[in-house]
């Protein structure tokens, strides 16, 4: 059975991975000068590993039962160490976050060039050259 | 990136930053207003910045502007028997406003601005080609 989410592989759970990084580092940003607010950040190589260890058995053969869905990477939002902490008791580093989130950006382009290829691929299995 | 966290959240800092930058400038523009008495002298305003978490924005907090509060430093004062302000000893009172502390407060504001403006930038672009997924290549 054709299963797009079989062709993507993890490259559209990376996608929307990276997009929920994003939206967490912009917060950091957002509220680089909010007393008491407190810098959060997710791990990517944590959220693969619990991914990697929910995923269930694969499906081998079409009359078997249909296999879980793989899971999603879902990483936990933890709190940032501070580098250096300020009386006000915001832990934002402002270089830092502004460093992790263009990073971030430049993952979340990979991620799409690697998805563009997969479905030109497609796009060149389907044609008839 | 489906819908406008990214936008609301960076657009909620550039108000809150714009809101001290207005600060400063009405702190700077009042710095040498003279009056009698220590009580009627301008006060320098300051912005109070609070993370508010949005259930619309999935939970995470924007920031915004909790209340603008006055500075509790004691009113600078001149010795000038001859202005028409002065009071029976001679003295003018004068605002609060640190000039050094305001251009440092002023840099600060203007440096998250921008940083938050490159935030909304990078979405905008990243979403553009996020759009354009599988159209080309």
């Amino acid at each position: 059975m054709f299963s797009l989410d079989s062709i993507l592989g993890i490259h559209g759970h990376a996608l929307e991975f990276r997009a929920r990084r994003s939206e967490l580092l912009a917060q950091n940003l957002a509220n680089a000068e909010t007393p008491n607010y407190k810098a959060r950040d997710v791990d990517f190589r944590q959220a693969l590993e619990k991914s990697q260890a929910s995923a269930g058995p694969r499906q081998t053969h079409e009359r078997h039962l249909a296999a879980p869905e793989q899971g999603t990477l879902e990483g936990e939002a933890m709190y940032r160490v501070p580098l250096h902490p300020s009386l006000d008791g915001n832990t934002v580093t402002e270089e830092l976050e502004k460093a992790a989130f263009t990073g971030n950006a430049v993952r979340y382009q990979a991620t799409l060039m690697f998805l563009t290829r997969k479905f030109s691929a497609l796009k060149g299995a389907m044609s008839d050259q | 990136m489906t819908d406008s966290t990214l936008f609301s959240l960076a657009a909620s800092a550039l108000n809150a930053q714009s809101v001290r930058l207005n600060t400063i400038a009405s702190n700077m523009a009042n710095a040498d207003v003279p009056a009698s008495s220590a009580a009627e002298a301008f006060r320098a305003r300051l912005p109070v910045f609070r993370a508010q978490p949005d259930a619309s924005l999935g939970n995470l907090s924007r920031v915004e502007v909790a209340g603008i509060v006055e500075s509790e430093a004691p009113a600078r004062t001149r010795y000038q028997p001859d202005h028409p302000l002065a009071n029976d000893e001679g003295y003018v009172f004068l605002p609060n406003v640190n000039l050094i502390e305001q251009m440092t407060d002023m840099i600060s504001a203007s440096r998250s601005y921008q940083a938050n403006l490159e935030v909304m930038t990078t979405s905008k672009e990243l979403m553009l080609q996020t759009l354009q997924l599988g159209q080309r290549g």
